[in-house]
């Protein structure tokens, strides 16, 4: 048995991959299958699942709508085609400002002295070892009315003799904006750095060589070279800012719903798992969608195993 | 200003910091005057300054003290995009995001030459380096001899003053390493440029070179053609550097015009007709280089200049037989070209055997010792 094992290349294969697919199979395969077979059912009146097949929850979640106030049987009402359109433009929106920060740091990083560059990654990971939900909440001590920021303001304002209301900042989409942007820009960072610190140090040389100077170099080598980088960091970035809700919850209040909090009071406050699952096929599709169309345009980055 | 220099070292030194803090000189007051059209090669092991040298007239280090000049005028402090010289890197440092055109093409956009002009220039500077249709290829899809011809390709399509070549085969098997060592040569004989050319490979070096420097330790050793170089090195590093010699201790008796005698103890004989060495003085203890290939080995002779040992090993490495004679305790080797095709094993040399060898006086080097 062993001594067959042993001349069988493919079958050693499917024994060492046997773990992970049995793994994923109750794990990944069997939820989704479930979530799948809810979102098609029906909410019973005391919050129980009917298991029939109806496409009222997707049809729900795009607008249509029979609770109407112009009289009509039905209409559009466009709350949760809204909820999705703001977590979309606010997955892009972090995104894109998590890159134009980690962009200039990550490179400073990868071209400082190799003895301090790990000083400098200890660094970008030791907010990391607090738990999320602490840190989240260390921003709204800043960003309360009665917070640091406040304080601070109305300090300096005090002093210089001007009036000053504090600022409303907490439970707002910028309060959103930058927790998220806090939250994720380690994940940035790292991949970037990975694939800038790769880069073999002679083609900066070759290309001074050949006639460019840093800036036209750092245009067509570094940022070229280094753009699996940011593509994995992309990846990272995005798809949890999608789903997440501790962010938005803690620091948006009612103000900013994302399809993560959609997705978590239909399970738990308003008790209705078939919607809250059709939200999250939605949710899961949508980033599908997204990431694949990036990825088509800028390739799949190397670097998400190496971050 | 004379321009008859393409490139002139005027006595560099490069000043670094170890990293237990010692300070050191990588390159040790170096001068030295690349004539324009030449092909120059500096020549050393590891760590003897040649490739520090390179990298301060290509303008990506820049000297503690001294001064590089480029056609006559001092370079001081301008970056490597402001000169008119070229490198070939010894890891091609190709863009593996572009391809081949891309490549090549880059260090002429960099110029902001006409897009049409840019692809003439490509397109010629290939087919120099025969990878004409090669042109959207990534770099990875080509062999290790096809990148470098792109390296080259890439540099020479700039038509520089002077192309920097740091160990460019080094990479490279040894049968494509001897065929791109022609082609190098005759390319460069072709286009004119002046080569200045970073190897550890003496043989290399003599294949293809007008003129070499053999470094060590950050100083120049000797300067000169692949022949001066060969058969009068300067001193006994050169002497064992550039192919190989014996060296026996000797005293020198008499000197007569450009003649002189010496006793070598090891000999037990005064060895006459050996070529004069400059700076050298009767009675001063000197060395004796003698190549391997310039001692005979012979038969029924006796009589002044024939001397005796004894067979220590022989290795047969087919064109040649390598002999290392024991003489009196001594290790002598002693090259022999195999002009006899033979299997009869009365013709091969025995371990312990006894032989008589002889060189001729003036084929010799008299050294100071060091």
């Amino acid at each position: 048995m062993l001594q067959r094992l042993r001349e069988n290349k493919s079958a050693q294969g499917t024994l060492l991959a046997l773990p992970t697919t049995v793994w994923l199979f109750i794990l990944l395969i069997i939820p989704l299958v479930l979530t799948l077979i809810v979102s098609f059912g029906k909410r019973s009146p005391d919050g129980d699942v009917i298991y029939t097949f109806t496409l009222d929850n997707y049809i729900r979640l795009f607008g249509y709508s029979t609770d109407c106030t112009n009289g009509q049987t039905s209409c559009f009402d466009p709350l949760y085609v809204n909820i999705l359109w703001r977590s979309l433009t606010l997955g892009f929106n972090t995104t894109v400002i998590v890159i134009l920060l980690a962009y200039p740091l990550a490179y400073f990083i990868a071209r400082a002295d190799p003895k301090r560059r790990n000083l400098f990654l200890f660094m970008v990971l030791i907010p990391l070892w607090t738990n999320f939900v602490i840190r989240v909440y260390a921003w709204m001590m800043l960003l309360r009315k009665e917070g640091a920021i406040n304080i601070v303001i109305g300090w300096i304002a005090n002093l210089l003799h001007i009036p000053f209301t504090p600022l409303e900042m907490l439970y707002t989409p910028g309060a959103v904006l930058v927790g998220m942007v806090y939250e994720f820009l380690p994940f940035m960072i790292l991949p970037i750095y990975t694939s800038l610190e790769k880069i073999d140090g002679s083609l900066y040389e070759a290309a001074a060589d050949l006639g460019a100077n840093a800036f036209k170099t750092f245009l067509r080598v570094t940022l070229p070279l280094s753009m699996p980088g940011v593509v994995a960091g992309t990846i990272l970035v995005f798809i949890p800012v999608m789903g997440t809700f501790v962010v938005s919850d803690l620091l948006g209040g009612k103000q900013v719903i994302l399809v993560g909090n959609l997705i978590q009071r239909q399970f738990l406050d308003a008790r209705d798992p078939t919607f809250g699952s059709a939200a999250s096929l939605v949710l899961m599709v949508m980033t599908l969608i997204v990431t694949y169309f990036y990825t088509r345009k800028f390739g799949f980055g190397d670097e998400i195993v190496a971050a | 200003m004379s321009t008859e220099f393409a490139v002139e070292l005027r006595d560099v030194v490069k000043k670094f910091v170890t990293p237990e803090g010692h300070e050191l000189n990588a390159v040790d007051h170096v001068t030295m005057q690349i004539k324009n059209g030449e092909f120059f090669s500096m020549l050393g092991s590891s760590g003897c300054g040649k490739t520090t040298s390179l990298r301060m007239i290509a303008g990506f280090e820049w000297p503690s003290e001294g001064e590089v000049y480029i056609e006559g005028k001092a370079m001081g402090h301008t970056p490597p995009f402001q000169r008119k010289v070229n490198t070939v890197f010894q890891s091609y440092a190709l863009f593996q995001h572009m391809t081949i055109f891309q490549n090549v093409a880059f260090g002429l956009e960099m110029e902001g030459v006409k897009e049409d002009e840019i692809k003439k220039r490509v397109g010629r500077a290939l087919e120099m380096v025969q990878l004409s249709g090669m042109e959207r290829r990534k770099p990875r899809q080509l062999s290790g001899g096809q990148q470098q011809r792109v390296a080259l390709a890439r540099s020479l399509v700039k038509t520089p003053s002077v192309l920097l070549l740091d160990e460019p085969l080094g990479a490279l098997d040894l049968k494509l390493r001897k065929e791109m060592q022609l082609e190098l040569k005759s390319l460069q004989q072709q286009l004119g440029i002046t080569f200045i050319y970073v190897t550890h490979d003496q043989e290399e070096a003599l294949t293809m070179s007008d003129r070499i420097a053999v470094m060590s330790k950050g100083k120049v050793q000797q300067m000169g053609t692949p022949v001066e170089i060969y058969e009068r090195p300067a001193n006994k590093f050169v002497a064992d550097f550039i192919g190989e010699s014996n060296f026996l201790e000797g005293k020198l008796k008499s000197i007569s015009g450009n003649e002189a005698v010496v006793f070598v103890p090891i000999l037990n004989a005064e060895v006459t007709g050996m070529p004069m060495a400059k700076d050298l003085v009767n009675g001063s203890d000197v060395t004796v280089a003698i190549r391997p290939e310039k001692i005979r080995v012979v038969e029924n002779q006796s009589g002044a200049g024939v001397f005796k040992a004894k067979v220590g090993t022989s290795v047969y490495i087919g064109s040649d037989t390598h002999l290392y004679f024991d003489l009196n305790g001594t290790r002598l080797k002693v090259m022999e070209q195999n002009r006899i095709s033979s299997l009869d094993p009365s013709t091969f040399y025995v371990k312990d055997e006894e032989v008589l060898f002889t060189f001729p006086p003036e084929n010799t080097l008299i050294l100071k010792k060091d």
